[in-house]
């Protein structure tokens, strides 16, 4: 039965071409743009080099305090994460914390040439925590921030900047007006991986100012690495706890009086940007609802665009339907007739989606528009994109496929749709 | 075989109503050849859509073997027809995107049957019109009486016990028309199968063994 539907299905497409054409475009389009998308957050959120643990990783990204009169929202001080969430490292479930800045644009100078990169300071335990790929030397150590050494890792494309790719270990550069001495170089890392992309690391401790150390707002946040995926609510409702002991000890009592931040995977953190106050539904869970609203919006067009047309391909079949019917197919299994139909019609125009997708994101990729950026459509995403067509095959095909399971066989073997 | 016990169907617009058929009653005997005849829009084609379950009669009762199908859902009905009724139409309604042989096939779809099966049943019905040379072929490539042939092949190759023809000999020349009706009688005789012929060729009529005349949907005489 299904490879007669199967035939029927390409014969119908190949009937009207133009049509057929109109249809692939937009399905094919779509899919292209939310290919590409998935790719983007897929090189965000998911686990991968040198995320690798994303799965069971936590951190504390930003933190707002709260008063009467006042709210301050920000990245956290280093006095913060070092008195409170560093010694959650000593927690049974906790295997390692590191603290970490943002990456910060510095300047160096090169033989009168200006050179511009991204530097993050971090502590011994950011190597431990995420897994990089040292193509030369190895990271510094706790032992390195402790003492305030002037070492530095920096990425392939910085030893090539600097050192014209000839190896760096051992050799000194200047960035931000300090000389670091190379101990490591790593594989690049994508601009989008935001806890650990940088163009070169530097121990915490090198920072020109202490004044780092005070203040519970910064420009710090720290990972918190889990044993295992499990033990991650137990660790949230641990930070929680430790938050509203903290809130004791807020250094401007008479300003502030609540503290709202949270142990959080990295797509909680990026949600919490958007729902920064305490939450009545989870911000995450409000996060996934606007990007699938998202998603089913801008499929909107497309997929009434396709209903119309599928319609009007149901009068074209108004006699097909009335033999069929009068032959014993009864509406049940002409909507699933029909689905199928659609389903292989929105499959071929997934397959050209996807084809064009691999094509945009390989010229992306090259263009540096994202630095590193590595976007590829994985299994994931191909994955996802396959649901995302399956999906719009069925919102697409549901109505004409009712319409047409709906045709009195008598109309219909006298060529009437309605 | 067929029962049809003071049936009726009209047409209910805003505006007007149209009695199409008006307190028929009819019984239709196993492997009787009937035709129904009678003037334009007297009701023949509606008569034989009421016998067929393609449409339901405003009142009375329609029975299939004893059985009234009054209460029948969607599911029920369609596989009373896929089972036990042919259909074959004056305007031939094969599907011009499939092939002969596929055509043929499309009653056996609804059936639990494998695709094996399922091609050498259709190959069977098509040798029992004469078309084996012709089964990949499309109905495009046909001629009238050839399309017609398919359709016949169509209507019984699930071996129903019924066989209802609304002018299968309406759109041929009299030569094609006498070899469709003799393919009809050559079923009626050998395989007992039970036909209703809607026709306007009093010929065709004559061949048959009981004529039912409409006239502005009653039966007369």
């Amino acid at each position: 039965m299904i490879k007669n539907y199967l035939k029927v299905a390409l014969k119908v497409l190949g009937r009207r071409k133009f049509f057929t054409f109109i249809s692939l475009f937009a399905i094919s389009v779509t899919l292209l743009v939310l290919l590409v998308a998935t790719a983007l957050l897929d090189n965000v959120f998911a686990t991968g080099a040198p995320e690798v643990h994303a799965d069971r990783m936590l951190g504390v990204y930003r933190m707002t305090m709260k008063g009467p009169e006042n709210t301050w929202t920000s990245p956290v001080g280093y006095a913060f994460l070092d008195r409170y969430v560093r010694p959650m490292a000593k927690l049974p479930s906790v295997e390692r914390v590191t603290i970490t800045t943002a990456a910060e644009s510095v300047v160096s100078y090169l033989n009168g040439r200006k050179i511009q990169s991204s530097m993050r300071r971090t502590d011994g335990e950011f190597w431990r925590v995420l897994a990089f790929d040292f193509v030369e030397g190895e990271p510094f150590t706790t032992v390195d921030d402790e003492n305030g050494r002037r070492v530095a890792v920096i990425s392939e494309t910085t030893r090539q900047r600097f050192f014209d790719g000839r190896p760096a270990v051992g050799k000194t550069l200047e960035a931000d007006g300090q000389s670091f001495r190379v101990v490591g170089v790593v594989r690049d890392v994508p601009l989008l991986r935001y806890s650990s992309s940088a163009d070169l690391w530097v121990p915490i401790t090198t920072a020109k100012s202490s004044g780092y150390k005070e203040g519970w707002s910064g420009n710090f946040s720290a990972l918190i690495l889990a044993r295992s995926p499990a033990d991650l609510p137990q660790i949230k409702a641990e930070f929680q706890s430790i938050l509203r002991g903290a809130e004791k000890q807020i250094p401007d009592p008479k300003s502030f009086k609540t503290l709202i931040a949270g142990a959080d995977t990295l797509f909680e953190g990026a949600a919490r940007l958007f729902v920064p106050g305490p939450p009545v539904v989870d911000p995450a869970i409000q996060l996934r609802a606007a990007l699938l609203a998202l998603m089913l919006g801008f499929m909107l067009l497309p997929t009434i665009n396709l209903v119309n047309i599928n319609l009007s391909r149901i009068l074209d079949r108004a006699s097909e339907i009335g033999v069929r019917r009068a032959f014993g197919a009864s509406s049940r299994t002409l909507i699933g007739q029909f689905l199928i139909e659609n389903l292989v019609l929105t499959l071929i125009g997934a397959g050209v989606g996807l084809a064009l997708a691999a094509v945009v994101l390989r010229i992306f990729n090259a263009s540096g528009l994202i630095e590193h950026a590595g976007l590829q459509i994985n299994a994931r995403v191909f994955l996802y994109g396959l649901a995302i067509a399956l999906f719009f095959g069925l919102l697409s095909g549901v109505y004409p496929a009712w319409r047409m399971s709906k045709l009195h066989p008598v109309q219909a073997l006298r060529g009437r749709s309605a | 075989m067929i029962n049809l016990r003071q049936v009726s169907k009209q047409y209910r617009t805003d505006r007007i109503e149209t009695t199409a058929l008006d307190n028929i009653n009819l019984e239709i005997g196993k492997g009787e050849f009937i035709s129904i005849m009678g003037p334009s829009g007297c009701g023949k084609s509606t008569l034989l859509n009421l016998m067929g379950l393609l449409d339901e009669p405003t009142s009375g009762q329609v029975a299939l073997d004893g059985k009234s199908i009054d209460r029948y859902g969607d599911r029920a009905l369609s596989r009373v027809r896929n089972e036990r009724i042919g259909f074959i139409f004056q305007q031939f309604h094969l599907v011009s995107d499939l092939s002969v042989v596929d055509n043929v096939e499309i009653p056996l779809l609804y059936r639990r049957m494998s695709n094996k099966e399922r091609r050498k049943a259709a190959l069977a019905a098509l040798d029992r019109v004469g078309l084996s040379s012709r089964i990949h072929h499309f109905p495009t490539q046909l001629s009238g009486g050839q399309q017609q042939r398919v359709a016949i092949a169509r209507a019984i190759v699930g071996r129903p016990g019924i066989l209802l023809a609304d002018e299968p000999t309406g759109n041929l020349d009299s030569q094609m028309g006498d070899e469709i009706m003799g393919i009809l009688e050559d079923l009626n005789q050998k395989e007992k199968t039970t036909i209703v012929m809607v026709t306007h060729d009093p010929r065709m009529a004559d061949k048959t063994h009981r004529v039912v005349r409409l006239f502005d949907g009653r039966q007369v005489q």
